[in-house]
C-alpha cells in the first residue's frame, strides 16, 4: 500500500422522512457542500467523484450518477458509481480511499445517498422474478428469522433488543443530523410498540429516511494542508459470500469475520475490544448490535448480548457503539454505511460535538448488505498509520 | 504505477433474445472460460468486481445472485458498479495497484430483451426535467446525429453516406467474430435506400438489442508474464464525464473522450487498432475525431457495438477485444473505449500494449 489516505472533510444532511425541500441533486449537494466547507476546499480542488447508493429502484432513476454529475461538479472529471447493496456506503468510501492509496488522485469527493421518499423501498424489494425466492416482506421479514436463530442459540433475554433501541435513540438526541429525535423513549414504549416481524417491534426498526453523506479523502501531502485534524485510514476491507447455500451461517457469517480479521490485521489491532475506542456498526434492527459484536470479535460467540446488558456499548460505556444514534435513528439506505464510516472519522478527529466519545483515537466504521453477505469496514485513527 | 495486464477474455454469444437462460446461467460458462484461459486457479484470484444494471433486470440487487457465477465461497474480496463492466475493470486496475494481490476477475452481464430498451433507457435521464418527456434513446442519438451532420455542412463535412459506410464496415468486420449478432456484406447504396428509423438515423445506424455477458482476468507484473505468453499491458486508463443536460453540451464533439484519451496516453505511440464503443454510427466518427485516430488505425475489427451491443458489457468487450489483438500478436498497441449515458456523456479510454 503505497500512499497514506486521510479524511479531511465530512458533511451530512439533516436526515428526515421526506426532504421535500430538496431534489435528489439538492440532497447530495447539501452533504457535499458541507464536506468541502469542512475541508476549506472548493469544487475545483476535487480530482474525482465516487458516489454510491442502494438499488436504483428506491428512487426510480436508473444510474442517477449520470444526471448528478452537474450537481456534484464532476464535469471533466472521473465520476464513479458503486452499488453493493446495504453495504454500499462503506464500499463507496473504500473505493474512494483506494484511489488515494493507489496514488491515482490527491483529493477525492465521495458521496452516498438515498431519497427514500421518491419511491417505496419495501415495494422495490418485493418485485418478484421467476425462479427466484421473493423477499416479500422487505428487509425486516428477511432478517427476522436470523434474529430468532440468534436468540435461540444464545438464549439472550427478551429485553436486549429493546435496550439497544432505547440506547441508540437516546444517543441520537446528541446528534443534530439524526432523523429520529425521541426524548421520551424508554423500554416500556418500545415493548408496547407493534410487533412487525417477530421479534422485531416497530421501535426496534430503522426509519425510512432521505439523506446523504459526503467525505473528502486526501493524500498525505494534501492532508498536510488541511485546516482541521484529519482522520487517518488505518485499514479497509471488503468481503462477500453467496446469499444462500446449505450450511451457510447467516447469523454469524464468515464474510463478516474474515473482513474484520483483515481490517484489524492492516490496522495492527489484536484485541479490538481494548484497542478500539468507538464503533459505528450497521444496526438496522436492534438485535444486530449483539450479533455484530460477536461477528466483529468484540465478544465471544454467544456473549454479544452480555455487552449490551452490562452497558458496555452505551455512550458512557467502555466501548460506545453508535454514539451518533446509528441506523436505528437515521436510515437513508445507500448513505447509512458511509455515515458509519464518516461518524467513526468524526470521533477520531474530535469533531463529533455532543456525541463525541472522550479521547477517541481509534474507531471502526462498519456496513453490511444483501442477505448479511456483503461487508465493508474501515479503521480510522487520529495518528498516521 | 504497477504494471497490470489483461491476460484473458471471454464473452457469451450475443443474441437478440436469450429465452432459455437467465443472467447467471449466461455468466457461468463465460466466467469459467475467462478463469480457465487465464490459467490462474479461482482460489488464487485476489479481487472480483462486476458491472450490471438493475433496471435491465427489472429487479433490485440483480448482481447478488450473479455472485454464484463467480464462486464466492470461501468469502471473496468483491465489489460491484452500476456501470458498464469497463468501469469495473478500472476499479480492479486501481485495486491491483496496492500490491497485496496479483490478479482480479472482472465480469458484466445484462439482458435487454425482457423490456423495451428504448423506453427503459429513458429512466436514466434527469427525472425532473427530461425523463417526463420520454425522449427515447434512439431519438436522443438522432438529435446528436443531426447536430453532427449539420455542424460540418454538406460540402466539407460528413453525410448520411459516411454513417452508412461505418455500418457496412462494422458488419463486414463482424464476419470474423463468432460472437457477433449482425454480420455480413452490405452495399452502402442499398443501406441508404432504407427508410429512416428516426431521421437522420436508419436501422443500420443503430445498435442491435443484445443479451450477453463478458469476463476479463487481470494480472500484475510477473504473474501476468507467467500465465500469459503475450499479456496486453494497460499503459494508461482514464475516464471522464460531461454534464447530463444536453442543452449545455456540444453534442458534435466528445471532450470527455479527448481528455481521457490524452491522460491515458493514446498519442504517446502509434495506434494499430481501436475498439470504440460507438452504439450509433455517427458516434464512431465523433470518437475518432476526439481521439485523433487517422485512417491508418483499424477501427472496430470485432464489428463493434453496431454488430452486438449487450448493455453493461459492450464497453468491457471493447477492452477484451482490444486486448485480444495484442495477446494474439495481431497488434502491438491498441486503444479501447467505453461509453455510458445519453449521447456519449461518460467515456473511458484505455491503451494496451504488448511487450
Amino acid at each position: 500500500m503505497a500512499e497514506r489516505c486521510a479524511v479531511i472533510g465530512i458533511g451530512q444532511t439533516k436526515h428526515a422522512a421526506k426532504r421535500v425541500d430538496l431534489s435528489i441533486a439538492g440532497l447530495v449537494r447539501e452533504a457535499a457542500v458541507r464536506a468541502l466547507a469542512d475541508a476549506e476546499l472548493t469544487w475545483r480542488d476535487v480530482d474525482a467523484v465516487v458516489i454510491g447508493k442502494a438499488p436504483d429502484m428506491f428512487e426510480g432513476v436508473m444510474m442517477p450518477e449520470l444526471f448528478l454529475a452537474d450537481a456534484l461538479g464532476a464535469t471533466g472529471k472521473p465520476m464513479f458509481r458503486v452499488h453493493t447493496a446495504g453495504s454500499v456506503g462503506g464500499s463507496t468510501a473504500v473505493v474512494a480511499a483506494h484511489l488515494i492509496q493507489a496514488g491515482v488522485h490527491e483529493r477525492v469527493l465521495t458521496v452516498a445517498f438515498e431519497k427514500q421518499s421518491e419511491s417505496e423501498a419495501m415495494w422495490a424489494l418485493t418485485i418478484g422474478n421467476p425462479f427466484q425466492p421473493p423477499v416479500v416482506a422487505g428487509a425486516g421479514g428477511y432478517f427476522a428469522p436470523h434474529i430468532r436463530a440468534y436468540i435461540a442459540r444464545t438464549r439472550a433475554p427478551d429485553h436486549i433488543g429493546m435496550q439497544v433501541a432505547v440506547k441508540d435513540r437516546l444517543n441520537a438526541l446528541r446528534n443534530p443530523y439524526a432523523h429520529l429525535h425521541m426524548p421520551d423513549i424508554n423500554l416500556e414504549k418500545v415493548a408496547a410498540s407493534p410487533m412487525l416481524w417477530d421479534p422485531i417491534r416497530y421501535l426496534e426498526t430503522c426509519p425510512s429516511s432521505d439523506g446523504a453523506c459526503a467525505m473528502v479523502l486526501a493524500s498525505e501531502s494534501a492532508a498536510a494542508r488541511a485546516p482541521r485534524p484529519p482522520a487517518w485510514v488505518h485499514g479497509t476491507a471488503v468481503r462477500s459470500e453467496p446469499i444462500s447455500f446449505p450450511g451457510r451461517d447467516e447469523v454469524n457469517p464468515r464474510a463478516g469475520r474474515d473482513c474484520a480479521a483483515e481490517v484489524y490485521g492492516q490496522a495492527g489491532i489484536s484485541d479490538p475490544r481494548r484497542e478500539i475506542d468507538a464503533a459505528e456498526i450497521y444496526v438496522p434492527f436492534s438485535w444486530y448490535e449483539p450479533m455484530w459484536l460477536e461477528n466483529l470479535g468484540f465478544a465471544g460467540e454467544g456473549e454479544g448480548w452480555r455487552l449490551v446488558d452490562e452497558g458496555v456499548t452505551a455512550f458512557e460505556g467502555e466501548l460506545p457503539v453508535n454514539p451518533s444514534g446509528g441506523v436505528l435513528s437515521s436510515n437513508p439506505i445507500g448513505a447509512s454505511g458511509m455515515l458509519r464510516f464518516a461518524e467513526a472519522a468524526m470521533q477520531v478527529r474530535g469533531q463529533a460535538g455532543e456525541h463525541q466519545v472522550d479521547g477517541a483515537r481509534v474507531a471502526l466504521g462498519h456496513a453490511y448488505g444483501g442477505g448479511s453477505q456483503f461487508f465493508a469496514m474501515w479503521i480510522v485513527g487520529s495518528e498516521k498509520p | 504505477m504497477r504494471d497490470v495486464a489483461i491476460v484473458s477474455f471471454a464473452q457469451a454469444p450475443n443474441v437478440r433474445r436469450e429465452t432459455s437462460r437467465d443472467e447467471v446461467e449466461i455468466l457461468v460458462p463465460v466466467v469459467a472460460g475467462a478463469i480457465e484461459r487465464s490459467g490462474i486457479p479461482r482460489a488464487e484470484i485476489g479481487f472480483t468486481v462486476s458491472g450490471s444494471c438493475d433496471f435491465l433486470a427489472g429487479q433490485p440487487f440483480s448482481f447478488v445472485l450473479a455472485l454464484d457465477a463467480a464462486g464466492a465461497w470461501p468469502p471473496i474480496r468483491e465489489s460491484h458498479v452500476e456501470m458498464d463492466g469497463a468501469w469495473a475493470l478500472y476499479e480492479a486496475w486501481v485495486r491491483l495497484q496496492h500490491g497485496d494481490i496479483d490478479s482480479a476477475l472482472v465480469y458484466s452481464f445484462g439482458k435487454s430483451s425482457p423490456g423495451d430498451l428504448r423506453d427503459v433507457m429513458v429512466m436514466q435521464l434527469d427525472p425532473y426535467y427530461v425523463a417526463p418527456l420520454w425522449p427515447d434513446s434512439i431519438s436522443l442519438a438522432a438529435l446528436q446525429a443531426r447536430a453532427y451532420l449539420e455542424s460540418n455542412g454538406e460540402s466539407n463535412g460528413h453525410s448520411e453516406r459516411d454513417l452508412a459506410a461505418v455500418a457496412a464496415r462494422s458488419r463486414a468486420s463482424a464476419r470474423d467474430n463468432p460472437n457477433a449478432q449482425l454480420a455480413g456484406d452490405c452495399d452502402v447504396d442499398a443501406l441508404l435506400a432504407q427508410p429512416y428509423l428516426v431521421s437522420p438515423l436508419r436501422k443500420h445506424d443503430c445498435p442491435p438489442i443484445s443479451d450477453g455477458a463478458a469476463a476479463v482476468v487481470l494480472a500484475a507484473g510477473d504473474t501476468a508474464r507467467r500465465v500469459c505468453e503475450r499479456p496486453a499491458w494497460i499503459r494508461g486508463i482514464d475516464h471522464r464525464i460531461e454534464p447530463h443536460a444536453l442543452g449545455v453540451r456540444d453534442l458534435t464533439r466528445s471532450p470527455s473522450t479527448a481528455l481521457a484519451g490524452e491522460r491515458a496516453g493514446v498519442h504517446d505511440g502509434p495506434v494499430d487498432a481501436a475498439e470504440l464503443h460507438a452504439p450509433f454510427s455517427h458516434q464512431e466518427l465523433i470518437l475518432r475525431d476526439a481521439l485523433k485516430l487517422g485512417d491508418e488505425v483499424a477501427i472496430n475489427p470485432s464489428g463493434g457495438a453496431l454488430a452486438a451491443n449487450p448493455m453493461m458489457s459492450a464497453g468491457l468487450i471493447r477492452l477484451g477485444e482490444a486486448a485480444r489483438l495484442v495477446m494474439d500478436g495481431k497488434a502491438d498497441r491498441t486503444v479501447a473505449h467505453a461509453t455510458s449515458g445519453p449521447c456519449l456523456q461518460q467515456n473511458l479510454v484505455c491503451v494496451l500494449e504488448g511487450e
